[in-house]
């Protein structure tokens, strides 16, 4: 055994793998360009209608599309349907594009369309409530369908752009006719496979590992992308991402955590690009039980009392959030919803009353907790950009006031499952409506839960004249009337405190010099507005 | 013969208490059902998921399920992938199983061929060296030592890929990076990653045990008779060193297969570790059992290897009798 032989051996086997000049990197592009990029994870299933959830619906936007599509600043936009109308007030009339073919070559007709829809319907779809409404769907022609409605749906458009159109014969060959569904134990061949309308398709793929898209050679649309094959890979780890990015082995990954956002500025041929979520981060208080839980108010509820609210949200430092925590990209929220979102306002988004800690403990001795109390605040640490250190930074906050809240910062799936049980006092969450528009916002966070809705009003803040103007927006016509009805609501919200809107997260993506993508407040990638020079 | 019986039986038994221990702490793990359905699902599609997925029912109603279907062959399907888990564990396996086998090929080749020469040589100056770097590789937690890897390698030489498995080649139903360039290369960091710690280990148990049998009486003996020096080393010493190091190369192993999630979460390495990560954060309890009893398994078919290992090195196992446990 001589050590120098065998050491050398074994550095010159290593290096003789990992010199670059010895082994070249496999093959370069041929035609066209390779754009490469990477997510935090991977969309959960292609099946379009399994789960709704953000990424997942805008990766599959790549491959499938809607009747109603959005563009580059989120407004509707010409899809599948090049034309829709109310012929009636309780039917939307959609008139399809011809010559749309999926990228197995079938055409595009009516019936493609009722079928996606009755099959969005099923049990086991995960994106029925985007067609709730519609009660009936009736065929006029072979480019026109009716969507038939119980009462006047004014956006039903704006809820469908995400609601994908499958081809009928395609599904009905594969036995794909009604969604992937774990709880009927049903495996189903579009979980795996895709044939849809959009500008690329599917060309190779292994869940969780990597996914290579190329265009789909019958797409209707211009095609102003230069790009010939795309490579998906999700890379959870941040600082792998980043890597990722840094040593060129992808063009493009996001989200960039906001650590990495001046190094990877710093570095020669890669930038960021910036914006702002669609997510509102929220405080919700618990303002229905009559003795808050784990707390020494014993035999009554502090939060139900407005001026206690007011004492909270005036304890805490917006500023020092965005500034400290966020790295100065967030933007501070005095509503429920961020801009973009239809029905925003920027009168709404004035804060309802400045940060000052001595106010809130005058109102908290008004009300009769001079000394303060106690509670539980309820967050997520793997959820949102930042939020276990967000909820760390306002129980700091609320202590200065005298309020002494215990943080209970726990996994997503633990956070959600307590909370949405109602078992919290206070606890942080975000909304993003998939509709983007307001009517989301309100129906699941500030109604009154009951039944189907105030699912996510985890506080079970509720005010009658908010639920009424959430009935009538859901069925007003004229968006002038409709809007100033939002402005109405979230104005009673911010007066009653009944929420606190903390922020709307920045939005990093990081990408190579020379890559040329559009940013959307929806963090949506669309690959055909992707440009490789 | 009686004897492999006689493990095998035992085997059995550890895996249902693998099941039965895992399965007790999956109601800690958090509700399955909020990541299953999206923010429009109200609480009564969410009621009805969970009674439809058996959620609700006794700890010992779901246990007994899982244990008979499990019987059968049937995993399950995957919460989050819609797919049975048998599939998902299948697809997944050889990513773990080369990369853990490839960082053990590493540390066994080098450590203890290190570990015996470093205790020949006491004084040398090398030596010295080994054993301040191996003390590091003992100390360095791995995840930093694969960043600090990737920031060198990848984003700074720009030699090695800083992520994922390459280009992999398809064999029946096993996928290998063994064959191709891209694969190889994409195998260097995290293979040195994860056996950097198991190198330093086995290297540093290696010297101890060699120093140990040295002093040993029958060592003198040989010397005594005459024996020449390399014959003593090789021959005698070194056999008798290697029954400990081989019983800690087994269980290092099963610990560098079962929790190689570090490093692929590090490198976004698609085996078993990634699957299982994402599975906890996700609460896919069906996923989670499957994993959890097939790396129970794993444990006590390296045992079974272990104890089969002695009796081929040391004679004295053969003759009967219990065998002789070191770890």
């Amino acid at each position: 055994m001589r050590l120098p032989v065998l050491l050398t051996t074994a550095l010159s086997a290593a290096f003789l793998v990992a010199s670059p000049v010895l082994l070249p990197t496999s093959a370069v592009a041929q035609e066209g360009k390779t754009f490469r990029y990477a997510y935090r994870v991977d969309p959960a299933s292609l099946d379009p209608h399994a789960l709704a959830e953000t990424f997942t619906l805008s990766w599959l936007g790549q491959i499938y599309e809607p009747l109603v599509g959005r563009g580059k600043n989120l407004e509707l936009v010409p899809a599948l349907a090049t034309k829709w109308e109310q012929p009636e007030p309780d039917v939307w009339r959609f008139h399809l594009r011809e010559g749309v073919k999926f990228a197995d070559g079938t055409p595009l007709t009516a019936d493609d369309v009722i079928f996606s829809l009755q099959r969005v319907k099923k049990d086991g779809s995960d994106m029925a409530y985007t067609v709730a409404s519609v009660t009936d769907i009736k065929k006029v022609d072979d480019h026109t369908v009716d969507l038939v409605m119980a009462k006047p749906n004014p956006i039903l458009p704006v809820q469908i752009t995400s609601t994908y159109i499958m081809s009928k014969d395609w599904a009905e060959k594969n036995g794909a006719t009604a969604p992937a569904s774990v709880k009927a134990k049903v495996e189903n061949f579009a979980s795996t496979n895709a044939n849809g309308t959009g500008p690329f398709m599917i060309a190779s793929r292994q869940a969780g590992v990597k996914t290579e898209l190329v265009p789909n050679p019958n797409w209707w649309g211009e095609k102003s992308s230069n790009v010939s094959k795309v490579v998906f890979t999700p890379i959870q780890s941040d600082a792998t991402r980043v890597a990722a990015l840094l040593s060129g082995e992808v063009d493009m990954v996001y989200p960039v955590p906001q650590q990495d956002v001046a190094r990877i500025e710093g570095n020669d041929g890669t930038k960021v690009i910036k914006g702002s979520e669609l997510r509102t981060m929220m405080l919700a208080m618990d303002q229905h039980r009559d003795e808050l839980q784990n707390s020494d108010a014993k035999g009554k509820n502090p939060l139900k009392d407005k001026r206690v609210r007011q004492a909270i949200y005036q304890a805490i430092d917006m500023n020092a959030i965005r500034d400290r925590i966020m790295g100065g990209t967030s933007h501070i929220a005095g509503t429920m919803i961020a801009p973009g979102i239809n029905g925003y306002d920027p009168k709404l988004d004035d804060r309802a009353a400045p940060y000052d800690p001595e106010a809130s403990k005058k109102l908290l001795a008004e009300a009769g907790y001079p000394d303060g109390f106690t509670f539980t605040m309820d967050c997520s640490n793997d959820r949102y950009v930042n939020d276990e250190r967000i909820c760390q930074a306002i129980v700091g906050m609320l202590g200065r006031v005298g309020l002494k809240v215990t943080l209970n910062a726990q996994t997503r799936s633990k956070f959600f499952e307590k909370v949405l049980s109602r078992d919290t006092s206070f606890a942080m969450i975000g909304w993003q409506p998939l509709s983007y528009d307001a009517h989301s916002t309100l129906q699941d966070t500030m109604n009154t839960p009951v039944e189907k809705v105030g699912t996510y009003n985890i506080g079970n803040y509720s005010n009658p004249k908010v639920d009424e103007l959430t009935r009538k927006i859901e069925v007003e016509v004229d968006p002038a009337k409709r809007n100033a009805m939002i402005f109405e609501a979230m104005m009673l919200d911010k007066a009653d405190y009944g929420h606190i809107p903390v922020h709307q997260a920045g939005l990093a993506w990081g990408v190579r010099k020379g890559v040329n993508v559009v940013q959307r407040s929806d963090d949506s990638l669309e690959l055909k507005w992707v440009s490789v020079d | 013969m009686s004897f492999v019986l006689g493990r095998l039986g035992q085997t059995v038994l550890v895996l249902l208490v693998a099941a039965f221990v895992s399965f007790s702490l999956f109601r800690y793990v958090g509700d399955p059902v909020n990541n299953m359905v999206g923010q429009s699902a109200s609480l009564a599609d969410r009621e009805a998921m969970r009674a439809a997925l058996g959620l609700d029912d006794a700890f010992i109603l779901q246990f007994a399920r899982f244990v008979g279907n499990a019987l059968t062959g049937d995993f399950g399907m995957s919460y989050r992938f819609g797919q049975p888990v048998a599939t998902l564990i299948a697809e997944r396996f050889p990513a773990t199983l080369e990369l853990a086998l490839i960082s053990m090929l590493i540390a066994t080749g080098l450590g203890v061929p290190l570990g015996v020469w470093t205790a020949l040589n006491r004084d040398h100056w090398l030596s010295q060296v080994l054993l301040a770097a191996s003390l590091i590789g003992v100390a360095l937690p791995t995840f930093l030592i694969g960043i600090a890897l990737i920031l060198f390698f990848s984003v700074w030489l720009g030699w090695l890929p800083s992520f994922g498995r390459g280009e992999v080649v398809r064999i029946g139903g096993w996928t290998t990076g063994l064959l191709t360039v891209g694969g190889l290369r994409a195998l260097v960091l995290p293979s040195i990653t994860l056996g950097v710690f198991q190198l330093a280990l086995i290297l540093r148990l290696a010297r101890a045990e060699m120093l140990e049998v040295m002093r040993a009486d029958f060592i003198r003996f040989a010397r005594a008779r005459g024996l020449k020096p390399r014959a003593i080393q090789y021959r005698h010493a070194l056999r008798n060193t290697l029954v400990p190091v081989v019983t800690m190369i087994g269980l290092q192993f099963g610990n560098v297969f079962a929790f190689s999630i570090i490093v692929e979460t590090v490198f976004q390495w698609p085996g078993l570790g990634l699957l299982v990560i994402q599975a906890i954060q996700f609460a896919d309890v069906p996923l989670l059992a499957a994993y959890l009893v097939l790396i129970a398994l794993c444990f006590a078919v390296i045992n079974l290897a272990v104890d089969l290992a002695y009796v081929a090195i040391d004679p004295r196992v053969r003759s009967g009798g219990g065998v002789r446990r070191t770890a």
